[in-house]
């Protein structure tokens, strides 16, 4: 077993059952410099610690949804439906 | 003759750090030492240190799977490789230590059209640099390779392979400890056991370094840790594009030898090669999330393994020794980091993903010139960390990642 992902739909499920595309990052404003959207594209906080990441259900329900883990042990703390009210989209 | 019993060390063991060194150098693998060695040789700076926060050679350069390569598909990648596949099959004679490079030759399957078009790619660019590399078909694998199972009732028959004879296996323990007795008897310092806690800027220069063991002034500090790059990086707030995750492998009980050539599969995942023990090696590719968890996971070690059957069925009987993870810094192009940053002295060598340990003779070369005349080396002016601000990656996909 390497760890598990609770999923807000189906609960806790094996990680090989889900994608993830990494760290949420802040998108930059309307008509950024070339700088910046390259920052935004490239660049990573890469933390060593808990981070904020973009999970997908590939193999499950589909959902695609937000987890807190802890990068250092993998333990997932929390996992949630993304609101834009948390700027997070 | 009485030589032979004398206990002798390879390198000091020095009890204290000094006040202030002309370079630090953080990380005490093969790139770090390979640096050090060569500001020494090459340059004359001997009042260099290398900080390695547990014992040298205990990260990336003691867990690779020891290949050497260098068919690499972009005309950046394959010249800078080349050169380094150059250095190390004259490193045994110059650091006058046995590093057992074995050029048995490296042969890249291909299991599809696709794969197969990629390959001629990779065969003209470097043919055109001059490195020995081509296109062959299933009998030629067969000849060069009789045990492996060549035939088309398979998942992923082989459709051919891009065939690399320079390419082949080294001791990789022997390249770490080569590189430190050869720079400790320059004069640079290893400090081993020592880690950084803290780098020292002020008004945009590197001013020093602090560790567990005490501080140090020092105006140019070079990165070389590998999967740890980003959190050196924070210290000094320099942004990297890079993200930690962890590569695994495992070997076998050893075995009558019968596999003489590197073998490697992108598609399944997999490369292998016989150790000069019998025991075959195995590797694959990094996790797909970040992590800098050093544990070994079972659904890796349950796909190499059925993989690797598929290739050589009759390793079927064969048990797993054992099986490790190292960390990765992964780059978004697969091409690594090298050179300057915004802050001055602070010097990066990151972004080596899968890959570093192939070319830490000519990354010791470069980043000691770089050091050293405070210019970037033509080698390695496509990667620098502007790259990125500048939207110009250097795509080494194909060549460097086993998955694509």
């Amino acid at each position: 077993m390497t760890f598990q992902v609770p999923c807000p739909n189906c609960g806790p499920r094996p990680v090989e059952e889900f994608t993830t595309t990494g760290e949420v990052r802040e998108r930059p404003v309307e008509s950024p410099s070339r700088r910046d959207l390259s920052h935004y594209i490239y660049f990573r906080r890469n933390a060593r610690g808990v981070q904020t990441e973009w999970w997908y259900h590939r193999f499950g329900c589909e959902l695609w949804f937000l987890a807190d883990r802890d990068t250092h042990d993998n333990r997932v703390l929390e996992t949630r439906l993304p609101t834009s009210s948390r700027g997070e989209w | 003759m009485k030589d032979i019993f004398r206990k002798r060390r390879m390198w000091r063991a020095p009890t204290r750090l000094k006040d202030s060194y002309d370079a630090v150098v953080i990380g005490g693998g093969s790139h770090g030492l390979a640096t050090a060695y060569y500001l020494a040789e090459h340059h004359g700076m001997t009042d260099v240190c290398v900080l390695e926060k547990s014992y040298i050679g205990s990260g990336a350069s003691g867990r690779n799977t020891t290949i050497i390569r260098s068919n690499y598909r972009t005309p950046e990648g394959a010249r800078f490789y080349k050169r380094s596949v150059e250095l190390y099959e004259q490193l045994s004679q110059e650091l006058d230590f046995n590093l057992m490079f074995s050029q048995i030759g490296h042969l890249t399957l291909a299991h599809s059209d696709r794969a197969m078009i990629t390959m001629a790619e990779r065969a003209e660019v470097n043919q055109l640099f001059g490195i020995e590399s081509r296109l062959i078909y299933p009998d030629d694998v067969k000849d060069l390779c009789p045990e492996i199972d060549v035939s088309s009732d398979v998942t992923w028959p082989i459709l051919g392979a891009l065939y690399h004879e320079p390419g082949g296996i080294i001791r990789h323990d022997a390249v770490v400890w080569a590189y430190a007795r050869a720079a400790d008897r320059l004069g640079a310092e290893i400090h081993q056991n020592t880690e950084v806690t803290g780098i020292g800027v002020s008004n945009g220069r590197v001013t020093g370094v602090q560790t567990n063991r005490g501080s140090i002034e020092c105006d140019t500090v070079v990165n070389c840790t590998a999967g740890w790059s980003t959190t050196l990086a924070d210290m000094v707030s320099v942004d990297l594009p890079i993200w930690t995750s962890i590569l695994q492998a495992f070997v076998t009980e050893p075995v009558k030898p019968f596999l003489d050539v590197v073998i490697v599969s992108s598609q399944m995942h997999v490369y292998l090669s016989q150790t000069d023990r019998g025991e075959f090696l195995i590797g694959a590719e990094v996790e797909p999330y970040s992590t800098y968890s050093n544990r070994g996971t079972l659904p890796f070690l349950e796909s190499s393994a059925r993989h690797v059957l598929e290739l050589f069925p009759q390793l079927s009987g064969c048990k797993v020794l054992r099986q490790w993870t190292g960390i990765c810094d992964m780059s978004p192009d697969y091409s690594p980091i090298m050179g300057m940053t915004e802050v001055e002295g602070f010097l990066v060598d990151c972004g080596w993903g899968t890959y570093g340990f192939k070319a830490a003779p000519i990354v010791g070369v470069t980043l000691a010139e770089l050091v050293a005349t405070r210019k970037t080396p033509d080698l390695i002016e496509p990667f620098k960390l502007e790259r990125f601000y500048a939207d110009r990656p250097v795509s080494e996909l194909a060549a460097a990642a086993v998955s694509h």
